[in-house]
């Protein structure tokens, strides 16, 4: 599907709570639920003061922290709240990030019911004491009830994260959690590769010279057999770390950040971005509340996009996808002919097995994908 | 004329030469300590840096001696470096004696020894003094010893002083007016002056420093360049202060400066003799030689968009600097750029840095070469200073390349590693003497082309800073010379090519090769490296590739914060020469010069 040029807005909410952190997470998030009925206040107040800006979306993603430490009874509050001020169009893809610990058949179905029609689980592993090395709450067979309690509740749209290449990981124990993900048949995964962040438990430990890391051909292993693997049963590698059964199940909402939809990001710490400029809120739950109660907006800081840096991200985000770029239209939104300009270059990519150009459209193979970051600095 | 004196002072590369001339400058109230910069006549930020002086300056300093008379003292700065010796041995042409300082702690070393036979030479008289006496590590005795039997002056004629505490200034004041000589010379005689530099000033053209010996000139003269055979009106002349005080007349003795509308400092040459058109001296005073470039590279923009930039740049550069030549060249794999001839690597690289700090320009220099004889079998010679202009090799007879005699003084414990360096480096003829007990001074005749890749860094570090060099040309001499390509991913990189002796062809060839895959960071396929004479490949390596390194997460948060990372490594990229698909930074074409001992 081709997008239009003025396609409706994607709508981000942050649920910025967890009931503990995970070893390698580094979003905003905290483990002081106390607040949650605060930030749930200031949610609805914050979504009052986007109206002049944001009418229409067609995508909606609740998202974390963990979004299942809501009860439905506030979920409902917050989905009403953002149907009341805002449009949301027919057919519109609401999807809501779970833990498997978190939501049972009962949850399911409420949340089914409020018209949320999308499921992202944050299951990681299926592998006991890999789940212990994340520091995630659950276990591995919670994590296939939970599958099937979504099913079951009706999700028929449903998503499994996973995360790769941890320190010491084999890639056959990789694919075991693999395999049994697929015995779901989900219609999309998320398959990421663990990266060490500064000021996580993991990158703590990295630092301390305790982790033996993955070197990066088994990283690039991991990432070329995962493709491979999911390709070969049928499923769309779409962007880096996304698959899909077919591109009508892949996430709609996070399209939209790959090729400068706008987007509409409610709570702390959350980006939104429309016609060049981009700004985030405060990564404080108590400056967020502060804001919000005063009914202004909280927002942190904000940057506008020269025509240098949007060219630039319309690359690296491009390059990011499948469906690649398509240099008619970057032409057109950014001014450059990359192929008059780069031509060379991207003949010399193609040689090396990193892009395939179809008429104007160029797309990183599998290999391009494993290098899209300086693929996008031609 | 007899309360003139003319000096200079001489010194090995950091014996303090720089901070006694600013002592001598507040010391005779030229300028308050409110608008003393340390070391005054070092002007440029890099001479301030790098602590040497790059173009020699002069001044002059009003003096009360103990005798109770007035006398004007004029320094004149020398350049510091052995890439600068014509230009030395020009300013003290232009003086009657000389302070030759020796660091307390060094003790003599080879440009004290070469500095003091140029002053020899000019029949100069020398008055050691030993500086940077506060030092703990300071040995006066020694060094008096020294200056017995190594320069063979008369020990008890030394002084003894620390510039940078200021003591023993002021009797090196009343030894400049006892010991040295007042200038001699008849102002009524046709006029002979000495050129030792000139400088360009944006409003006025170039500003002539010279030294009269015979006769006077004033405003409204015309005056004749007497090796460069121009005739110029002359505007001002005067004084060197802090600034330049304009005056009636330059009469014989005099040091000052002419302006005469001259547009670039490339009209004059140093070393030429001014005289008057109409009234001219007998003949040009003795000394002089035309400079030439010895140490030749190109000069490319990164981007050539810049190609004008760096054309203005040089242009504007080469105003004040008349060593310095370029023309326009051009590169298959680079494009277009300049080739350009320097006095020395030092030379070079001062060039370099400051294209790129003062003009704000990114620019790559291809592998210096030296200029290369080639008899060819027509029996027409052939003058090379640029691989790319290699003669066909089927057409070449024979072929000759520059050497040098080099003079190196060392404790005798380096004796050994040094010789192995020189012997490596082609050096024969060698001569060794002992200067003293334990320190000999040992010479070699080499070739200049081994000089420039990468001697003089092995020589510092193996003599740990106990080592000094001096070097002159002497002549061509018959070489056996190839031509050293260097390929990336299988396309000729001409900038990296270089002309060899054949039996170092290959030892370079491994060496580019390791030097180049240290400096070409890893990119998105495998690089190979390698080195050719003729078709033959005889050095390769390989740079392997990145494989992977897109991050696994990209929403909302990470954007921005992945967009200023790409930001910044494509800047870093800028800086980097696209050839062919290859990116390679500017460090690589310098680092093929440079050994493995350095890194």
């Amino acid at each position: 599907m081709m997008p239009t040029e003025n396609p409706a807005a994607g709508l981000y909410v942050h649920v910025p709570f967890c009931a503990s952190r995970c070893s390698y997470c580094d979003f905003f998030s905290s483990t002081d639920t106390e607040s949650i009925d605060a930030f749930v206040d200031a949610l609805l107040c914050e979504a009052g003061t986007w109206t002049d800006a944001f009418r229409n979306f067609d995508t909606v993603y609740i998202g974390g922290g963990t979004p299942s430490l809501l009860s439905p009874k506030r979920l409902e509050t917050v989905l009403d709240r953002v149907c009341h001020v805002f449009t949301l169009l027919p057919g519109t893809e609401i999807t809501i990030e779970i833990n498997p610990a978190d939501w049972g058949r009962e949850e399911l179905t409420v949340a089914r019911d409020l018209g949320i029609n999308r499921i992202s689980m944050g299951v990681q592993s299926f592998n006991d004491d890999e789940l212990s090395f994340m520091g995630r709450r659950h276990s591995g067979k919670e994590a296939l009830r939970t599958i099937e309690d979504a099913v079951a509740a009706g999700f028929g749209n449903l998503s499994i994260d996973l995360i790769y290449a941890l320190p010491g990981q084999r890639y056959s124990q990789w694919q075991a959690s693999l395999e049994r993900a697929l015995t779901f048949a989900p219609s999309h995964l998320s398959c990421y590769e663990l990266e060490i962040k500064r000021g996580t438990p993991l990158g703590d430990r990295y630092h301390g010279g305790e982790l033996p890391l993955l070197t990066e051909e088994s990283r690039r292993d991991f990432f070329l057999r995962t493709s491979e693997f999911l390709e070969g049963a049928g499923y769309v590698h779409y962007e880096i770390s996304n698959f899909a059964r077919s591109m009508e199940r892949a996430s709609r909402h996070n399209q939209k950040y790959w090729d400068h939809t706008p987007y509409l990001g409610l709570g702390p710490s959350a980006h939104s971005y429309s016609n060049g400029k981009r700004w985030w809120n405060h990564a404080s739950v108590t400056d967020y509340i502060l804001d919000c109660g005063k009914g202004i907006r909280p927002v942190a800081q904000s940057e506008t996009l020269d025509m240098d840096q949007l060219r630039l991200e319309a690359l690296f985000l491009g390059l990011r996808t499948g469906k690649g770029i398509d240099l008619h239209r970057y032409r057109h939104r950014y001014g450059r002919d990359l192929l008059a300009e780069k031509g060379p270059l991207l003949a010399e990519f193609r040689r090396a097995g990193l892009i395939e150009m179809n008429g104007t459209v160029v797309r990183p193979t599998r290999a391009g994908m494993a290098v899209a970051d300086s693929l996008a600095l031609l | 004329m007899e309360n003139v004196r003319n000096f200079s002072i001489i010194a090995h590369i950091d014996h303090g030469k720089s901070t006694l001339a600013d002592r001598l400058i507040q010391r005779t109230g030229v300028c308050d300590t409110r608008t003393f910069k340390d070391q005054m006549l070092d002007t440029m930020d890099i001479e301030r840096e790098r602590g040497i002086t790059i173009k020699s300056q002069a001044i002059s300093l009003p003096y009360q001696a103990r005798d109770g008379k007035a006398y004007t003292l004029n320094l004149i700065d020398t350049p510091g470096h052995v890439d600068f010796s014509y230009e030395v041995s020009r300013s003290l042409a232009s003086c009657e004696g000389v302070l030759l300082l020796i660091d307390a702690a060094q003790g003599v070393q080879a440009q004290t020894l070469a500095n003091l036979y140029l002053a020899l030479e000019h029949d100069l008289e020398v008055v050691p003094v030993i500086n940077k006496i506060d030092l703990p590590s300071a040995d006066v005795e020694r060094v008096i010893a020294q200056i017995d039997t190594e320069l063979g002056l008369d020990p008890e004629t030394h002084l003894a002083c620390s510039a940078k505490v200021g003591t023993g200034i002021d009797d090196i004041l009343e030894a400049i007016v006892e010991r040295i000589p007042p200038p001699k010379g008849d102002p009524d005689s046709p006029l002979a002056a000495l050129i030792f530099d000139a400088q360009y000033d944006s409003f006025r053209g170039t500003v002539i420093h010279c030294r009269v010996f015979e006769g006077s000139v004033k405003a409204g003269d015309t005056i004749r360049f007497m090796f460069n055979d121009a005739v110029y009106r002359v505007e001002e002349v005067g004084l060197f202060g802090l600034t330049r005080i304009k005056g009636d007349r330059l009469s014989a003795g005099e040091v000052g400066y002419i302006i005469a509308g001259v547009k670039t400092v490339s009209s004059v040459s140093i070393g030429d003799t001014i005289t008057l058109h109409e009234r001219p001296c007998g003949g040009p005073l003795p000394g002089f030689k035309e400079v030439k470039p010895v140490v030749f590279a190109s000069i490319y923009p990164i981007a050539s968009d810049d190609y004008e930039d760096v054309a203005e740049a040089l242009e504007k550069y080469k105003l004040n600097d008349a060593a310095f030549i370029y023309e326009k060249d051009s590169s298959v794999a680079l494009g277009q750029g300049f080739r350009c001839g320097f006095l020395g690597l030092l030379h070079l690289d001062i060039v370099q840095e400051r294209l790129e700090r003062e003009y704000d320009l990114s620019i790559i220099l291809s592998v210096p070469s030296v200029r290369y004889k080639f008899i060819l079998k027509d029996g027409t010679e052939l003058f090379v200073d640029n691989p790319a202009h290699y003669p066909n090799p089927m057409s070449i007879e024979g072929s000759e390349e520059p050497y040098i005699r080099a003079s190196m003084m060392m404790p005798d414990r380096y004796l050994g590693p040094v010789m192995s360096l020189c012997i490596e480096k082609r050096g024969v003829n060698s001569n060794m003497h002992y200067t003293s007990p334990g320190r000999v001074e040992l010479t070699y005749e080499m070739p200049l082309a081994e000089v420039i890749f990468d001697f003089y860094d092995r020589f510092k570090s193996m003599t740990q800073g106990y080592g000094s060099f001096d070097y002159d040309l002497i002549d061509y001499r018959p070489s056996n010379l190839v031509l050293l390509d260097i390929l990336v991913n299988g396309e000729k990189v001409d900038a990296l090519s270089q002309i060899v002796h054949r039996d170092r062809a290959r030892a370079r060839g491994v060496q580019a090769c390791d030097r180049l895959k240290d400096e070409i960071p890893r990119q998105m396929y495998k690089i190979a490296i390698q080195g050719a004479i003729g078709g033959e490949i005889i050095s390769r390596s390989t740079v392997s590739a990145f494989r992977k390194d897109v991050t696994a997460k990209c929403y909302g948060g990470d954007i921005t914060r992945k967009r200023k990372l790409l930001e910044k490594q494509k800047k870093g990229k800028k800086r980097m020469k696209m050839i062919g698909s290859v990116s390679i930074p500017q460090s690589a074409f310098l680092a093929v010069l440079k050994s493995d001992t350095d890194s």
